[in-house]
């Protein structure tokens, strides 16, 4: 019998607190702005907190407010950003789409090796070891840090380097942070062209430790129409709001390091 | 120590320092820790505490009396009082949120956290241990808590000194807010057996 009894005492308990909270609910309604509301119901509600925001809530006020960028939930992706852009009755253009994409193309065979490594089979533990295994001292080393902090699983190892593929990407940046020679970038959508070399060394050590690195010939720059394209510091850039996808550069590199995008 | 033996006066100090909830009791350490870095927010957190540890020895020990007691459940007591504290809590948010926005924003996480304060849950169970009656469980809640705020606050104070000076790299952050946790325990133990 007793069971019986502790079991009702709390289901009582439970329907009397549910009755209060909900009186209480309703007296003390905070109304909440429908805008903030229909954004909430917009974005991913992953709650991963890659927006820089305190969780998704965070993250719809931010944005009712006008302090945080309508394309900022990166799970959420396009979808959202449209849906968000709606709301707050902004153009979707104005705020580009990013990809993260890794700036190396130096895979086993482009990339020279100076020794085998063995140790420890991370990118950070590898670097720490005289420097890292390759030759050229921005190349991917291909252990799989980025891979292993991606929570979309969009990044593979192929062939010795990172391969992030654009589909899975969300453009959270995790990788960006992680790799710890800092060549993943995120780069706008948009933009189909891009330069995939870090290397800031001069003509002569990047030739010597990679045949597809940047040696800052500069045929690109002449090549393009729309001055898009700029050696600085050794590596050419590409400025994506200039940049038309002509493809007249991809034409020219001699190292093949400038690479269209499907 | 019962009320009518020692006095208001002397159930507070009691309260407050001997038995301190943190200090000397070890209990609801995470606020202590989490919600001490700035003293206004501190002292928020230990009001919201305070209001919630008084209303919770209110209700749990009219429960326990007149619900658990005569129908002999008081097996039940721990699942019952985890059971008021969380409503509780839940009436503090919505009250805060309406009321007191800035001082809701401001605890965040640590006010639905509150359910989870052993030492709002501690109270409860020291009142039915203690055999209380209503009075003095209300009282033993309100002053508890009163001790917490003062732990939070000083701690507070502390932490806010801390910023500015210049702290050896290993003690650097949260370890020597710990050091200083210690430290103050140690010193509150000099109140042991006042009362």
């Amino acid at each position: 019998m007793s069971i019986v009894y502790a079991i009702l005492v709390m289901c009582i308990l439970g329907a009397v607190f549910g009755v209060a909270l909900s009186f209480a609910d309703k007296k003390f309604a905070v109304p909440v702005d429908e805008k903030v509301q229909r954004i909430r119901e917009n974005v991913s509600g992953a709650n991963c907190g890659a927006c820089g925001y305190p969780g998704c809530d965070g993250f719809a006020e931010a944005v009712a407010k006008g302090e945080a960028p309508v394309n900022g939930c990166t799970p959420g992706g396009e979808k959202s950003a449209k849906a968000l852009a709606e709301i707050m009755g902004v153009s979707v253009e104005a705020c580009a789409l990013e990809v993260a994409r890794v700036r190396c193309l130096g895979e086993k065979g482009v990339a020279k090796e100076r020794f085998t490594y063995s140790g420890i089979q991370t990118c950070r533990a590898a670097m720490a070891f005289a420097g890292g295994p390759k030759e050229c001292q921005y190349a991917c080393l291909g252990l799989g840090d980025c891979e292993r902090v991606c929570a979309f699983d969009a990044i593979k190892m192929v062939n010795g380097i990172a391969k992030i593929d654009p589909e899975k990407c969300t453009a959270c940046g995790m990788c960006v942070k992680e790799c710890p020679r800092s060549i993943i970038a995120l780069l706008p959508v948009s933009s189909k062209v891009t330069v995939l070399c870090s290397s800031l060394n001069n003509a002569k050590t990047t030739k010597l430790s990679c045949s597809r690195g940047c040696i800052g010939c500069k045929r690109c720059e002449k090549a393009c129409e729309f001055d898009a394209i700029h050696v600085v510091n050794g590596l050419a850039k590409i400025d994506p709001s200039k940049c038309t996808n002509c493809k007249a550069c991809v034409e020219v590199c001699p190292v093949n390091c400038i690479v269209v995008e499907e | 120590m019962r009320l009518s033996e020692i006095g208001l006066f002397l159930f507070m100090v009691d309260c407050i320092l001997c038995n301190n909830y943190i200090f000397s009791r070890f209990l609801g350490c995470c606020p202590f820790l989490g919600v001490s870095s700035k003293v206004e927010t501190a002292a928020g957190m230990g009001l919201a505490v305070t209001f919630v540890m008084g209303l919770a020895s209110l209700f749990t020990w009219a429960v326990y009396q007149y619900i658990l007691l005569p129908l002999e459940l008081t097996y039940l007591n721990t699942i019952a009082f985890i059971f008021i504290i969380a409503a509780l809590v839940q009436f503090v948010e919505m009250f805060m949120k309406k009321s007191l926005p800035a001082l809701y924003s401001a605890l965040g996480i640590y006010l639905p956290l509150i359910t989870t304060n052993c030492a709002v849950l501690g109270v409860a169970l020291l009142n039915i241990q203690s055999n209380y009656n209503l009075l003095e469980s209300v009282l033993n809640g309100v002053f508890g808590a009163l001790g917490f705020m003062l732990a939070i606050v000083m701690m507070a104070g502390v932490r806010e000194r801390l910023e500015t000076s210049d702290i050896p790299l290993p003690f650097k952050g949260f370890s020597i807010s710990l050091i200083i946790a210690g430290m103050m325990s140690v010193a509150f133990l000099g109140f042991k057996g006042l009362v």
